[in-house]
């Protein structure tokens, strides 16, 4: 208690210097808390944009069927199950066919992913009931940033090649009917979407698809004879990985910064006990013990963390409400890490992340301000009087 | 006056580290002193006084023989014991003041009786008596930065004395105190070893201070050469 209130008036005392290491303490408070929030936020709507776009409630695969190898693609296709015919017609699944493509936006030949999906699904967020033919031309859809990159407009034709399953090439023009806007590169760059059953007709494969998602965890959860069932965690795992990476790319700044916080509270512990030794040596000869001097010392130093806390939530609280209400607007080459991101990021703070950064940083200043402070302990008293221990 | 005898020095040396050697600061002292004294230890600048004072009060260890303060040994006395009978018993006036910078004079005064865990209000009066004993009420809430060096050694003052103590240990209290304030606080230290039979050991070589005492022991080169009773 006398330490804890001796404590006070030593930091109050020290006026200036005191709040600048609570000020660089409440920085990190602050900075630690936005950016994990930050990660946090993107991952919370990756995790659901990759769900509500791409992934649904888990995936059936062809058993050939490999997303890092394009050659497999010849090979991956099966006919649909059976059981699943209802669930097709529903359009609760969403069976998918792919093949690859060539278009020449412009003179240019581009190599794209062609997609075959069901314009009755209700799997997934693409909007693939919007592919309606005008007359006798095919329906496609694509992403904003494909329909960027080819400078398509909506109603524009594209010649479109193809190989069917003989291996003959072929050829037609498609009719851009939906350009949808989503925070999911995955289902957007470099792919054109048009309709399952135009698909199967032009690789000649009647009643088939690579793979099958699941609007609903109820309808697939296990392997079907050819199909590999691909779980959502399963499916969400890279997302979690990548953003696991990118946070501790983000950490290693807030650790830069919290040691500085740190350093600046050492070494005023420090200066402290070498500026004051003769004050220490005194409250000793008037009978304070090494312990309680230690305590001063400690409590001095780990003051400065819990006064953070208090000027860190002044300008802290409003700070991360804004962030909240508002979000973080991404830039557009946000699109290059590989994650998806949407246009904004909400950053989500938990309580557990507050109190974690708060016990994180308070541990560490206490003990770094302990350490010095223990010094004080081999001091001989008669020496520090005289202010001579160097 | 009968008293307990208060402080018991038997075959005192104190040998200091230097370079490759020793410097005796002091040797074979034999001392006795008796509650209620007002003794001072006189001699030239590094006769040993200051060091013989921080031996008595605990802050350091003999290097031979001992002494018995209020009973304990100061030789096998452990850190945590040293602490409590500085505490209870001891009030130090240092030759430099050591005030703390950031508390006030009323804090500063105030911090012996913290380390007592007295009431607030029981502080308070002690606190205010300490600073009327040196002429110091106008000061309270200054901070030592901002007083003269005659002013800091009152407040060091009245912070010794502030716990009315059984013994006051004063290195050189008056060095930076006008005649008039040098008086003063001589006659409030007369006064407080009357009425509360408070022992007082002066290191001084101010003749002021050696006009009040009633006991002198004269030291050069860490020996005692004379230990005289004055009759008052
Ligand atoms: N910690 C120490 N290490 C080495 N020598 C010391 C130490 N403390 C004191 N001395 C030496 O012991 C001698 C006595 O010192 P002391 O401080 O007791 O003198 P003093 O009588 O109080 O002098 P002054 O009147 O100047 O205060 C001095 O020569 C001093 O240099
Ligand atoms: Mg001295």
């Amino acid at each position: 208690m006398i330490a804890f209130k001796l404590a006070i008036r030593n930091l109050f005392g020290a006026g200036l210097r005191t709040f600048l290491n609570v000020l660089i303490l409440s920085i990190s408070y602050v900075v630690i808390i936005l950016l994990n929030g930050f990660y946090q936020g993107w991952g919370e709507q990756a995790r659901t944009d990759s769900v509500k776009w791409a992934y649904g409630q888990g995936q059936l695969w062809h058993a050939s069927y490999d997303p890092y190898d394009a050659f497999t693609l010849t090979d991956a296709h099966g006919a649909i199950p059976e059981s699943l015919n209802d669930a097709v017609n529903e359009g609760s699944v969403a069976p998918i066919l792919l093949a690859p493509a060539t278009v020449y936006p412009e003179g240019r030949i581009k190599s794209i992913l062609l997609k075959g999906i069901s314009i009755n699904q209700k799997a997934i967020a693409l909007p693939s009931d919007l592919m309606i033919a005008t007359g006798d031309e095919i329906p496609a859809m694509m992403g904003t940033r494909m329909a960027k990159s080819m400078n398509a407009q909506l109603g524009d034709f594209i010649l479109v090649r193809w190989r069917d399953a003989n291996g003959t090439f072929d050829a037609v023009e498609i009719r851009i009917a939906a350009i949808f806007n989503t925070p999911m590169p995955p289902v957007d760059a470099g792919q054109i979407w048009i309709p399952l059953k135009s698909m199967q007709e032009m690789l000649r494969l009647d009643g088939e698809a690579t793979m099958i998602i699941s609007g609903d965890e109820s309808i697939i959860n296990a392997d079907l004879s050819d199909w590999k069932f691909q779980t959502l965690p399963a499916l969400l795992s890279d997302i979690n990985e990548l953003i696991e990476m990118k946070k501790v790319g983000g950490s290693i700044m807030y650790l830069i910064l919290l040691a500085l916080a740190l350093l600046a509270v050492f070494d005023t512990q420090i200066l402290s006990i070498f500026r004051r030794q003769k004050e220490i040596g005194t409250i000793i000869a008037m009978g304070m013990t090494r312990k309680q001097v230690i305590a001063i010392f400690t409590v001095e130093g780990a003051m400065h963390a819990i006064l953070a806390i208090f000027l860190g939530a002044l300008y802290g609280i409003p700070l991360l409400v804004s962030m909240r209400k508002n979000g973080f607007a991404m830039p557009e080459y946000a699109d290059d890490f590989g994650v998806p991101i949407a246009d904004t990021i909400f950053p989500a703070f938990s309580l557990a992340l507050i109190l974690g950064t708060i016990l994180l940083v308070t541990i560490t200043t206490t003990i770094v301000s302990y350490i010095p402070a223990r010094k004080i302990s081999k001091m001989n008293p008669n020496d520090a009087i005289r202010g001579k221990i160097q | 006056m009968n008293n307990k005898t208060i402080i018991t020095i038997n075959n005192l040396a104190k040998r200091f580290p230097i370079g490759g050697g020793e410097f005796t600061a002091l040797k074979n002292i034999n001392l006795k002193f008796e509650a209620g004294e007002f003794a001072g230890l006189v001699g030239p600048s590094g006769s040993g006084k200051t060091t013989m004072l921080n031996i008595i009060g605990s802050l350091d260890n003999p290097s031979d023989g001992d002494v018995t303060l209020l009973g304990t040994s100061i030789k096998k006395i452990n850190p945590k014991r040293a602490s409590s009978l500085r505490k209870h018993h001891i009030g130090f006036i240092f030759q430099t003041y050591n005030l703390m910078p950031v508390y006030t004079v009323y804090e500063n005064v105030e911090f012996p009786l913290l380390l007592l865990k007295k009431s607030a209000a029981e502080r308070r009066k002690a606190v205010l008596d300490a600073l009327e004993w040196v002429g110091l009420m106008d000061k309270i809430k200054s901070k030592p930065k901002q007083l003269s060096g005659g002013e800091s050694q009152r407040v060091a003052i009245a912070r010794a004395m502030v716990k009315r103590p059984e013994l006051v240990l004063a290195d050189e209290p008056t060095a930076n105190l006008d005649k008039e304030n040098s008086y003063h606080i001589l006659d409030t230290m007369v006064k407080l070893n009357k009425e509360l039979n408070t022992t007082f050991l002066f290191a001084t070589h101010d003749d002021k201070v050696i006009k009040y005492l009633n006991r002198i022991i004269r030291l050069e080169d860490g020996k005692v050469v004379a230990d005289d009773i004055i009759k008052k």
